[in-house]
């Protein structure tokens, strides 16, 4: 390296060999500790003196005078150097003929090709990331039937707190409780009365306005997790959350509710009762057997589905 | 003799130095640093102006007391509680580290809401600010994000409802509502993949965005200036000493001229 006429000096300290007997010192310290520890105190003695030196060497090496150099100084719009054309030197390129003057730039094309390739990889990268991000959520949801006991366990007219496993896979976070009345014979089938505790509002779960039989719980273990029904005599559910309230029918009586009590369509094979998908209800006229209920698809709580408000949820969630 | 030790020391100096210099001269972050730390700013501001800076402070302990409670917290359904019960109870000091980032929470969003309150009162958002306003009322939406997805993370009956009536509300928006709402909670029902979901977004998804907008945030911070307080006559909008043009005649803007904050 040239020094450039005295005024400066190299950036840097010379380069120094100490690092090296430093590294040699390290290595023979770490050979070792496999070797015995003679060789380790050797390796130690090596490293710590070469460091010294090395450590005094940078000391001794840095210049941290001030160099004296005459700041510059330029006028704001003072036009800079014009820049050289392409054709100019001995690099310079050939001029086109004249016919091609208008030829399409290459610095044009090479910025078209960094973003249109940018443009696709990212596009591969971020695609399959998005749909895994998104669609796990709305594939895949459907529910299994569930065996919540005989039809027998539901003695006529008696509403029953019946809690089950919606999906024994996922474990007790997937425990649903549903209020479930049997209100004998239509006809020759079996009606029974399934109530949601979902609250039609935001989701809490109602609770039976009323005495609860914990003594008479019944506890029973299927093939998919512990079902549990508890005797109660509501007079209605009412919400913990935000004071919601519902007849026993489930239909709407006070607070912020749109709607009434969702319900569980159901199954009766082999005398057992099994749990389906549930719907959303707008309203129900009449009771039990006689009950007529409007039935929707299942909606959000809190969503509107009947009246002039459900225009604003006009896209229902695909199964 | 006295030269020597001087000498002595001048070396020593040098020495300690060396990597301060060996840093700036391959990086020029030293100066860099200097001129954020030594910037100009006007004469009459007050500490209401370091709301913005106890904000980050505040951030900062939520993001370091986080990746701490990241160390032994579980988010799976079965072993969630148990593993907050365990960093309460079990784990040395993890009272502490929980507590800081629990009631951290709290002080974090007081203080995004008293820096927003400085901020307005003092009319610090006008030209040519609006820009961090803007992105300051990101970041509020964040921070607000942060309080939701990490209020699921003890997984206890409050945690649990308050979830359910929280991804319930957003289920309530029009059109798009029941689509966020299952989205949110990765299903048709709320479960183990909510958790997982929150945690996600609690600790890597919301604190890599608010690390992003705050560098934009101190950034215009930094470009434009602090502003004055409005009772200062040295207010936008009032009349002003004439200067030398250095900052090109923007009367309000203090904007240092040169790299190293001064002239």
């Amino acid at each position: 390296m040239e020094p450039h006429g005295g005024e400066h000096k190299p950036h840097v300290p010379p380069p120094s060999l100490w690092p090296v007997g430093f590294a040699v010192g390290i290595v023979v310290l770490l050979l070792g500790l496999i070797v015995g520890w003679g060789i380790v105190v050797l390796g130690a003695v090596l490293a710590v003196g070469f460091g010294f030196l090395w450590i005094r060497d940078l000391a001794a090496g840095v210049d941290t005078s001030v160099p004296d150099i005459e700041p510059e100084r330029r006028e704001v719009g003072t036009p800079q150097a014009a820049p050289i054309p392409a054709n100019v030197g001995e690099a310079g390129m050939p001029l086109p003929d004249g016919d091609e003057e208008e030829r399409f730039p290459r610095s044009r094309f090479l910025e078209g090709a960094t973003l249109g390739f940018g443009g696709v990889i990212g596009g591969m990268i971020t695609l399959p990331v998005l749909g895994f991000t998104v669609l796990p959520a709305f594939v895949g949801q459907e529910k299994e039937l569930v065996d919540v006991g005989a039809l027998d366990d539901f003695p006529e007219g008696q509403w029953i707190i019946t809690t089950f496993l919606q999906d024994p896979d996922v474990g007790e976070v997937s425990r649903r409780t549903a209020y479930v009345r049997h209100n004998g014979m239509l006809g020759d089938v079996p009606s029974v009365t399934i109530v949601s505790s979902r609250c039609a509002h935001l989701g809490c779960p109602v609770q039976p306005n009323g005495p609860v039989d914990d003594e008479a719980t019944e506890t029973q273990n299927t093939d998919q997790g512990e079902v549990t029904r508890i005797p109660t005599q509501p007079s209605g559910f009412g919400c913990p959350c935000h004071g919601g309230q519902y007849d026993t029918e489930g239909n709407r009586t006070a607070g912020p509710p749109v709607r009434a009590l969702d319900r569980y369509e159901y199954r009766i094979r082999n005398d057992r009762l099994l749990l389906g998908d549930t719907y959303s209800v707008g309203g129900v006229d009449g009771e039990g057997k006689d009950a007529k209920i409007s039935k929707y698809r299942l909606a959000t709580p809190g969503v509107h589905i009947d009246g002039i408000e459900q225009i604003l949820y006009p896209i229902p969630v695909p199964k | 003799m006295a030269a020597r030790t001087q000498g002595r020391r001048a070396q020593l100096q040098q020495a300690a130095l060396y990597p301060v210099d060996w840093l700036e001269e391959r990086s020029g972050l030293v100066g860099g640093l200097k001129y954020f730390l030594f910037r100009k700013v006007p004469g009459d501001i007050n500490w209401m102006q370091t709301l913005g800076s106890a904000t980050l402070t505040a951030f900062l302990v939520q993001a370091i007391t986080g990746v701490v409670l990241a160390m032994y917290y579980q988010p799976h359904p079965d072993e969630a509680y148990a593993s907050i019960q365990q960093i309460t109870n079990d784990v040395t000091l993890g009272w502490l580290v929980r507590g800081m980032h629990r009631w951290g929470a709290s002080v974090f969003i007081i203080l995004m809401f008293l820096h927003m309150a400085r901020v307005f009162l003092f009319g610090a958002y006008k030209y040519p600010r609006e820009l961090n306003w803007i992105i300051g009322v990101l970041l509020l939406a964040m921070g607000l994000g942060e309080g939701f997805t990490g209020y699921l993370l003890p997984w206890d009956q409050t945690a649990y409802w308050a979830t359910v009536v929280g991804i319930n509300i957003n289920g309530t928006a029009p059109f798009l509502g029941p689509f966020i709402a299952q989205f949110l909670q990765g299903g048709a029902e709320i479960g183990e993949d909510t958790l997982s979901r929150f945690y996600s977004l609690h600790m890597l998804v919301l604190p890599g965005a608010i690390g992003g907008l705050i560098a934009l945030h101190l950034y215009l911070v930094i470009r434009l200036g602090v502003s004055s307080p409005p009772w200062s006559p040295e207010a936008a909008g009032r009349e002003r000493e004439p200067e030398p043009s250095t900052n090109g005649g923007r009367a309000g803007l203090t904007r240092p001229g040169a790299r190293g904050g001064g002239k």
